[in-house]
């Protein structure tokens, strides 16, 4: 039997954040990975924003592969047969260090591992935890490839299931209402086109949202990022709504019609598909987090629930990279003080608290809520889009006074609609 | 859906020892396969003439939805051992 003093369940970002944390300090830590390697099993819409993480991992950035700095903004609101665009740029976003970056995981998770076993952290591919070993309640260590690993202090970063901690109690399984599935491809393009289709410089890179009919009037919505010599396309859709909406039709369905919407297939015109992936993601929020720590056990990453959905942004990888960093932190702590029990670890949860990942949680608590009204993903859409039509169209005849058509679609109905809306939408 | 199946086809995939995922003796019928139905983005599970649902566990690109759909009465839920199934490039 193998002993450690911090076995970390799954190479992600979490687990990884954690391994070059504690292996940055002298402690063996071993990595499990089911993947053939770290990232093989890992997949993101891939957008990175620095400025909350940077701090925490200094020196660690400037070889990292990251894609593109994404310098140009932009969402498209989508009706059934019209769609409304905007873009943003800035010189906050075009000057100085990147706030966010585009990655793929597969490449960026692969080289993080390596830069966290060059500190002295094992690596385990092809490694699969099925289990916790426990003593006297508290968590001792894994059951892997049918042998049992030892250590003080177990992180599961095992992922959006959750597995182990709903294994070890501290959550039950996830409610179909707080996930959605992404799914997504990876699009082969030559680096200049991609520059010249979305008007950035060289390493310079764009993200796109779409919102609207593409989910059929679910919860949901889709997304672009430009990486260096490829775009991630994907589509995101509650898991909750598609069990319930037998209307929307499927999902994989839902993902070819919006890649053929006339706003996205130019977009990726003569670019050729070289993955098609899925995940799933928490959606839940604040409210859907699962218990942080246990006896000899710490949760980090998607297994503790931690993405942060607000419609504008969508953000996962720095909560994992942080809470990550965290957890290893409170091991660090823990060590010292020779203990490894629930109260010792909920340190943890208290510097979460103090930290963007919890004080974000918190502050965002009611968004996922305000984000299911089925008014923003199928009515607004279309009224913003047939306002539009009617301001754009000349007809044969005299027109109508913009007023006349400004007052024909925000009826006082509307306008009322409207309100109760924004009062719920101010809660974000 | 052949179309879906040639994209799958662009996927690394190493052999699955034995299926990860069943629909669990008995509950072949479950309503509740509907949502799996649906949601899968591989298009893994098929609902038959018959009202019997059938999972092909080949494509499988382990994201669990089938598993937050359905829940665990339904389907006995696991990942794959080491090494095997889905392995991503990109990611």
């Amino acid at each position: 039997m193998e002993r450690f003093d911090v076995i970390i369940v799954g190479a992600g970002l979490a687990g990884l954040a954690a391994a070059y944390t504690l292996a940055g300090e002298g402690v063996e830590v071993v990595v499990l990975e089911r993947g053939d390697y770290p990232g093989a099993k890992n997949v993101s819409g891939g957008r990175l924003y620095l400025n909350p993480v940077r701090d925490l991992f200094p020196g660690l950035w400037d070889e990292a592969p990251l894609e593109r700095a994404i310098v140009r903004e932009g969402a498209t609101l989508m009706a059934r047969n019209r769609s409304f665009t905007f873009h943003y740029t800035g010189g906050e976003l075009r000057n100085g260090k990147p706030q966010s970056c585009s990655i793929l995981r597969s490449k960026f998770d692969r080289w993080f591992s390596g830069r966290a076993e060059e500190r002295g952290a094992m690596i385990l591919a092809k490694t699969l935890v099925t289990d916790l070993v426990r003593e006297n309640g508290k968590v001792c260590g894994v059951v892997a490839g049918g042998d049992e690993l030892r250590a003080d202090v177990v992180i599961a970063c095992d992922g959006v299931l959750s597995l182990l901690p709903e294994k070890a109690g501290l959550r039950a399984p996830g409610l179909s209402r707080d996930y959605a599935v992404g799914i997504k491809e990876v699009i082969r393009l030559e680096p200049g086109v991609i520059s010249d289709r979305f008007t950035v410089g060289d390493g310079e890179g764009a993200a796109h949202l779409f919102a609207g009919d593409i989910t059929r009037g679910l919860f949901g919505g889709g997304f672009l990022y430009t990486n260096r010599d490829s775009l991630s396309l994907g589509l995101v859709v509650s898991i909750g709504d598609m069990a319930k909406e037998a209307a929307a039709g499927d999902a994989p369905a839902l993902f070819d019609a919006f890649k053929a919407r006339p706003e996205v297939e130019p977009l990726i015109r003569g670019g050729q598909t070289v993955e098609y992936g899925a995940h799933v993601i928490p959606e839940g929020g604040y409210r859907a987090l699962s218990g942080l720590c246990g006896d000899g056990l710490l949760v980090a990453g998607d297994s503790a629930g931690f993405a942060l959905n607000l419609g504008f942004t969508v953000r996962g990888m720095e909560y994992a990279l942080a809470s990550g960093y965290y957890a290893a932190k409170t091991v660090i702590a823990a060590r010292k003080a020779g203990r490894f029990d629930a109260t010792v670890l909920a340190a943890y949860r208290q510097s979460l608290e103090e930290s963007f990942v919890l004080k974000d949680f918190r502050t965002f608590k009611d968004t996922p809520r305000v984000l299911a009204n089925p008014h923003l993903f199928g009515h607004y859409p279309e009224l913003i889009g047939n306002l539009l039509r009617d301001l754009y169209t000349v007809p044969a005849g005299p027109k109508s006074p913009v007023f006349t058509t400004l007052r024909r679609h925000l009826t006082l109905s509307e306008l009322w609609t409207m309100l109760l809306d924004a009062k719920e939408v101010a809660k974000i | 859906m052949s179309d879906l199946k040639t994209r799958l086809g662009l996927n690394v995939f190493k052999p699955l020892p034995a299926p990860h995922i069943r629909i669990r003796p008995g509950m072949e019928r479950d309503p509740r396969l509907r949502a799996a139905v649906r949601a899968c983005p591989a298009g893994l599970y098929e609902e038959g003439a018959d009202g019997v649902f059938t999972l092909t566990i080949d494509g499988c690109l382990e994201c669990g939805t089938c598993r937050i759909a359905c829940g665990t009465e339904v389907l006995e839920w696991g990942y794959p051992e080491g090494g095997a199934g889905v392995q991503f490039r990109f990611g």
